[in-house]
């Protein structure tokens, strides 16, 4: 297990030199200085020629990489140019709320999908099977947004039932924090749930006429028993890798659901930054992205050795 | 007994807190830049520093300048020196006095500062001095008829000057009714009342809290349902279901700025087209364009018709520059005239929907009278970029405003102006709009943008469409405010009912 944890470390390490070599590029070709966007409408040619200088921005690309390499390695990943605030306290202000909207929206839709899926499975070819894959196809289908606002049209504005937008930490009022993360988290996880449903449903077919199943049932023992012992606990496997693949992305930062509903985190950082041309912002939230998305690879890898006990001793 | 009087004691307890603990929500366009007033250069930053930092002077509605800081201000030595009167009795949020020393080292920072955005606003200073404890003497290498203006915005804002070598953007020590508590970027910006303010009893809040919500939509629902008090800029497409709500206070004012369409008027290649180089095509353009049918369709009665930079609040927006009505007729003929029959360009500009829809209807107004334009929606940095460089044949673009006529001309339309991306030139105009920069008397001013507009109007490198309106929209409980012109929150006698 180590070892296998030791050797991901290591070619973890290549992968997040080379995609924040690749954003860093990205972002250079990018059309759009931004020097205009940072030095105000009136565009004061010495005030331009003063910050170009103070952010290196004509050095040549490889320099620019390498300087913010460097201040990386010792803990410095810059400063926002938009608003001067250190990238550092940013990720530290935004990956918690991120993360609490990943979790979320992961649970929430673990539990709709998953014994969604089973049931769909069990009950193939019947009504049920048929609803339930039209409600799946309908939750992939719609787009988060417009879910988003009719939600907040819905349930804040006409019920007055939960806060429209905005943010409050677990550690302030964690009360008032899953309040405003209830609907953003259950947006995302309508299109999740999907997913999780359709994909639970062929893994557990897939399991269900298996040979052993039907030993299983000629033992003798409860459908419930069957069911979920013997078959759900194999077709774990491709749900397991999707839900923490799904994990990781969602640590990206839903983009559409932060803005509808305005919570600031990663997604939202990350595209006012880009819009901006606020390099440090999206090299520093790129990096713990992919971290955290390496992460999670690691984490699946894990929990597949754990749940199949085949795996664990090598062949 | 004491079950009772416990219980009694809560509930004032309670109740207490519930009226002193009263906040004011304001859902704000975008998130503010950095919080330092001579560096920052945002417009929902202004309204932020509306409220935290007090300035030499202020305007009212009618863009006359009033006391703040200072008392009263004169010039002398032919207008090349300013000096003002300040109070004695303001403090900065951290205790320290604002005297003429503190006000001399501001405006300094403002001038010196590498990059202090405000140094062009007060490049006709020479030297600041403090005559006394509270009188300050600006003077100037130049009459300068702008300076004024300038000091009515971040320029004549005030910071604590022990706090000048620490990371003020991120933590602001100003002087204002309201002092700095917390910010999370994208979040909320929350200040909190300042005790020690003079006028401290005419402001009701204890906090403030500006909350970025950049979708339109959304924000309104906030207010809506009951979780902001007051919003800024509206989206023209809700300003009906607004007037219907009686639930809501709907209070649109024109503001300083436009929104219009920029020429590439220069020696460039891409100008060498026919709306680049003959004016006759871009005075058709013009006729081609209804200004009133853009207002009804998609401004809702928000976009006032502009025919000129100047808003309608200026003294300097004159009468002898008419908004010129669509004439389908009249376009033909003049391009005609200038020997086309159909002429087609490029018009590109911010990718926003309500650009959309404003370019759409340019493109289908236009067609009618022998325009071919092919639209161009550009993410706005890499359009800012294209303009500067003169990669563009025509733009929809707009400028947020100035108090001052000049803020909203000079750079613009002068030979070497820094904004001036339609590369236009023409000496007069150079001449007229620099010597309008030298009088503080009206009349004169009045009479030189005259003559520079007469030009103007005629070139046509900037066809000016709508003045960009603030349409605020606020709860019904909220009480006694007033919209000014340039878009600020001025909170001082606003109040909640509850």
């Amino acid at each position: 297990m180590l070892k296998i944890i030791a050797r991901r470390v290591l070619v973890a390490i290549p992968t997040l030199v080379l995609v924040s070599m690749i954003v860093f590029g990205l972002q250079k070709i990018l059309p759009g200085d931004p020097l205009l966007a940072i030095a105000g409408e009136e565009r004061d040619p010495q005030v331009l020629a003063f910050l170009r200088e103070k952010y290196r921005l004509d050095d040549p690309f490889f320099v620019q990489y390498f300087a913010w390499l460097g201040n990386v390695l010792t803990g410095d990943f810059g400063h926002s140019l938009r608003t001067g605030v250190p990238v550092s306290t940013l990720i530290a202000q935004k990956l918690p709320v991120t993360l609490q909207l990943a979790v979320m929206a992961i649970i929430i839709a673990m539990l709709i999908g998953i014994p969604a899926g089973i049931i769909s499975a069990v009950r193939k070819g019947t009504a049920t099977d048929y609803a339930a894959n039209a409600v799946a196809l309908s939750g992939m289908s719609i787009p988060n947004f417009w879910l988003g606002i009719i939600l907040i049209m819905v349930v804040s504005v006409q019920w007055r039932l939960l806060p429209a937008s905005g943010y409050v930490p677990l550690s302030v009022d964690p009360i008032q924090s899953l309040r405003t993360m209830a609907m953003p988290s259950f947006v995302l996880a309508t299109a999740l749930a999907a997913y999780l449903m359709r994909h639970t449903r062929s893994a557990m077919l897939g399991v269900l006429s298996s040979d052993y199943i039907r030993t299983a049932r000629a033992k003798g023992l409860l459908p419930r028993s069957v069911i979920l012992k013997h078959a759900l606990r194999n077709a774990l496997m491709p749900i397991v890798t999707l839900s923490t693949l799904l994990f990781g992305e969602l640590l990206a930062g839903a983009v559409l659901t932060e803005q509808v509903f305005t919570i600031p985190g990663f997604g939202k950082l990350i595209v006012d930054a880009v819009f901006t041309r606020d390099y440090a912002v999206v090299q520093g939230v790129v990096l713990c992205t992919a971290v955290g998305f390496i992460f999670m690879n690691l984490v699946a890898d894990i929990l597949y050795i754990l749940i199949n006990p085949r795996l664990r001793h090598p062949q | 007994m004491k079950k009772t009087m416990f219980a009694m004691l809560a509930t004032t307890m309670l109740a207490a807190t519930a009226a002193s603990a009263q906040e004011f929500r304001v859902g704000l366009q975008e998130d503010p830049d950095v919080l330092d007033p001579h560096r920052a250069r945002t417009f929902v930053g202004r309204i932020v520093f509306m409220s935290l930092c007090n300035k030499l002077i202020d305007v009212d509605s009618d863009l006359n300048f009033v006391p703040e800081i200072a008392t009263a201000w004169e010039w002398s030595n032919e207008n090349k020196r300013l000096t003002f009167t300040l109070r004695d009795d303001m403090v900065f949020h951290d205790g320290t006095p604002l005297n003429a020393e503190a006000a001399v080292a501001n405006l300094e920072r403002a001038r010196t500062l590498p990059d202090s955005l405000r140094r062009s606003e007060l490049a006709s200073v020479e030297s600041v001095e403090a005559v006394d404890e509270h009188t300050i003497a600006l003077n100037l290498s130049r009459p300068d008829a702008t300076l004024l203006a300038q000091l009515s915005d971040r320029a004549g804002m005030m910071l604590s000057p022990a706090t000048f070598e620490s990371d003020l953007g991120t933590n602001p020590v100003c002087s204002g009714p309201y002092k700095f508590v917390s910010r999370v970027q994208n979040d909320r910006i929350v200040l909190e009342k300042f005790a020690d303010h003079p006028d401290a009893d005419q402001y009701h809040f204890e906090r403030l809290i500006f909350q970025p919500i950049p979708d339109s939509t959304v924000r309104l629902a906030n207010l809506r349902a009951g979780d902001l008090d007051m919003l800024e800029r509206l989206n023209p497409s809700d300003a009906e279901t607004v007037r219907n709500d009686a639930e809501l206070q709907f209070m649109p004012v024109a503001g300083l700025g436009y929104q219009g369409i920029t020429v590439n008027v220069g020696d460039g290649e891409r100008a060498q087209n026919p709306l680049g180089t003959d004016k006759r095509v871009r005075q058709a353009l013009q006729l081609a364009v209804g200004r009133d049918i853009i207002n009804d369709v998609v401004g809702n009665g928000l976009f006032d018709p502009a025919q000129q930079p100047f808003p309608p609040a200026s003294p300097y927006n004159n009468p002898a520059f008419p908004v010129v009505e669509r004439d389908v007729e009249a376009a033909k003929a003049l391009l005609a005239e200038a020997g086309h029959e159909r002429v087609s360009f490029e018009l590109s500009f911010g990718n926003n929907t309500t650009a959309m829809a404003i370019n759409e209807l340019v493109q289908a107004m236009a067609t009618e009278a022998g325009f071919d334009i092919s639209l161009r929606p550009t993410e706005f940095a890499a359009m800012q970029q294209e303009m500067q460089a003169g990669n563009f044949q025509a733009t929809q673009i707009g400028w947020s405003g100035r108090v001052d006529p000049d803020g909203n001309l000079h750079q613009f339309v002068t030979c070497e102006g820094t904004l001036n991306d339609s590369n236009y030139c023409n000496e007069d105009v150079d001449r007229l709009l620099n010597e309008a920069r030298l009088t503080p008397v009206v009349e004169e001013r009045q009479a030189l943008y005259q003559a520079a507009q007469d030009i103007l109007q005629d070139d046509l490198p900037i066809i000016y469409v709508y003045h960009q309106p603030w349409p605020f929209v606020l709860s019904n409980a909220v009480q006694d405010f007033k919209p000014y012109p340039d878009g600020m929150l001025r909170l001082k006698g606003v109040s909640l009912s509850n």
